[in-house]
């Protein structure tokens, strides 16, 4: 598998102390299909024995993704404060 | 008036917002831009061109003071199977000539020049600034809510320009749940190359500048297709698939673009490339039937936001058409100024503008386009055919070359038959030719 974490070391990252997106693991462990784990285009969310899925936002790209194929309303998804989050320097 | 004060707010510093707070600001309107990023431009992506005409109306010869990386000369579009591919290939004395067809551009920097003209014009721009939600007044949209202290601000009118994933026009009320069938997701790399490269490996000279639009069955199996276009002396690449497609399918995005950067129609293109950045983004693709409400009393909503993007599997187009959108908005509030009233009643004059003008007639033009783009044969099965076709066509083994009918037919059995590829036939041509 690609390891995307050395790629998005290109990115600035400006990291807010907070996560911008709260799961709900109780949900997550009922999901039949953790879709997330492989939609996800930067690989914040890793498989987990316990929980399903760990979700980590340090490298969000802020697609919105998860949230929209979540069936399970699992996620409080919102974007970073202002200003935080990831900087592209061309896209 | 008290600075949290103004007669319209826009929330978004895209295409969409920015054309509707320099549009406003030029009429002496009191307008304020919100954007989250550190700057405009600094969270957006796309392929990218930007197809100008409606953005020389606002800033004639837009392009002796954009950023641009080139204009597109010649236009490529391609049927990609496993490991060949057909294209076609066109070359345009029209597009090299002013007004340009299209553009290659950088989010950051055009976004970023374009925002600059709307603070020229006088609007107030406040960047790092995320609107949280919106306030109302009985009916009336009245303002929003910044993530910041002292956030209420207030406003006679506010745009929602916030991009695909608009937070504030499902807040108020105006769209429903965001579904995997609504969106795909683009992934883009951006990829430098050796000094001179570019323009040898393309036939480039000068500013001239390619597209290449892929189509066909990514890696994994992701419904989809991918882009190449050129910037100045880099290429931008990159991998769009259907969400629910990602879901269904369970493969990833960037497996899938590995695989296209080693596909043999990709990879000499790219040989002693750098990488330079990786991003993602959706495209709200669902034309028609996402468009949102457009409109309640005091607000409107715009662009990306209002799903008002052209997707027809082989073409992209959403920068002009929020410019257009943003546009038809900024001249709906001018007109609720004068008239003094901003509820409902006047707002649905944006939808009507919409209506009159390419935004929406175009979208319902491409409404038989949706059906053609959810036809899984459009990726599993046409792309490596046709391939497949030429492949067996060209091949000179000392067989003999067979008439094309035959081998059609014989190729045809291995996939399908004939009356599903004539009733395909006229879904593609429904969606694309008449
Ligand atoms: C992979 C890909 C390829 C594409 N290729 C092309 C192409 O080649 N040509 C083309 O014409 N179109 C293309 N598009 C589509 C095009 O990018 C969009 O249609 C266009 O950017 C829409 O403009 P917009 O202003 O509506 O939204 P955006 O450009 O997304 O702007 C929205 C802005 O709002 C800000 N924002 C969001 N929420 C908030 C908030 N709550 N508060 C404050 N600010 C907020 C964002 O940071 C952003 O700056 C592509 C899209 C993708 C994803
Ligand atoms: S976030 Fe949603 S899709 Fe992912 S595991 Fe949890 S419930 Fe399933
Ligand atoms: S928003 Fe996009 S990048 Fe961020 S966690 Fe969700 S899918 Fe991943």
């Amino acid at each position: 598998m690609v390891d995307i974490s050395q790629r998005l070391k290109f990115s600035r990252y400006r990291l807010d102390r907070q996560a911008h997106i709260e799961v709900d693991y109780v949900k997550c462990r009922r999901c039949t299909h953790r879709a997330c784990l492989t939609a996800c285009p930067a690989q914040c969310y890793l498989a987990h024995a316990e929980n399903g899925v760990l979700f980590n936002y340090e490298g969000c790209l802020e697609c919105g993704t998860c949230y929209v194929i979540c069936d399970l309303g699992a996620l409080k998804w919102n974007y970073p404060k202002g200003g935080c989050g990831v900087n592209y320097r061309f896209a | 008036m008290n600075s949290n004060n103004f007669d319209v707010i826009v929330v978004g510093a895209g295409p969409a917002g920015i054309t509707a707070a320099l549009l406003l600001a030029r009429k002496g309107l009191k307008v304020t831009l919100l954007e989250r990023g550190e700057f405009p431009g600094s969270k957006n992506m796309f392929g990218g061109a930007v197809f100008g005409r409606v953005l020389h109306d606002i800033i004639p010869e837009y392009w002796t003071k954009a950023p641009f990386e080139r204009f597109i000369s010649r236009k490529m579009i391609t049927m990609l199977a496993e490991d060949s591919a057909v294209s076609l290939d066109f070359h345009s004395a029209a597009f090299k000539k002013p007004p340009y067809n299209g553009f290659v551009v950088q989010r950051t920097s055009f976004d970023r020049w374009y925002a600059q003209e709307a603070v020229k014009a006088g609007a107030v721009l406040l960047t790092q600034t995320v609107a949280d939600d919106i306030i109302r007044e009985g009916s009336q949209v009245v303002g929003v809510m910044a993530r910041r202290p002292q956030g209420e601000l207030r406003a006679k009118v506010v745009i929602a320009a916030d991009g695909a994933v608009s937070l504030l026009a499902k807040k108020a009320g105006l769209r429903r749940e965001f579904t995997p069938n609504q969106f795909s997701l683009g992934v883009k790399e951006v990829v430098q190359l050796p000094a001179g490269a570019l323009e040898e490996r393309l036939g480039l000279t000068g500013d001239e500048g390619m597209s290449n639009e892929f189509l066909g069955r990514m890696g994994g199996g992701l419904h989809g297709g991918a882009f190449i276009y050129t910037n100045r002396d880099c290429l931008s690449l990159g991998v769009v698939a259907q969400a629910h497609s990602l879901k269904a399918r369970k493969a990833t995005i960037y497996d899938a673009l590995d695989q296209f950067k080693r596909h043999p129609a990709v990879a000499p293109l790219l040989e002693g490339g750098r990488f330079l950045e990786y991003s993602a983004h959706l495209i709200p693709e669902a034309g028609i039937n996402m468009v949102p409400q457009l409109f309640t009393g005091g607000m409107m909503v715009a662009g990306d936001a209002a799903g008002l993007v052209l997707a027809g599997g082989v073409f992209l187009e959403g920068v002009n058409f929020a410019i257009a959108a943003g546009k038809a908005a900024a001249e709906t509030a001018i007109q609720a100024f004068e008239k003094g009233s901003f509820d409902q009643a006047a707002m649905a004059e944006y939808e009507v503008r919409l209506k009159e003008s390419f935004v929406l007639q175009d979208i319902d033009r491409f409404k038989t386009a949706i059906p053609m783009l959810l036809n899984e044969r459009l990726y599993e099965v046409y792309p490596s055919f046709v391939c497949r076709t030429l492949e067996n066509w060209f091949m000179v083994d000392g067989t003999g070359h067979p008439k094309l009918a035959g081998m059609v037919k014989r190729l045809l059995g291995e996939d399908m038959g004939l009356w599903q590829m004539t009733k395909d036939g006229y879904q593609f041509g429904r969606a694309m030719l008449w």
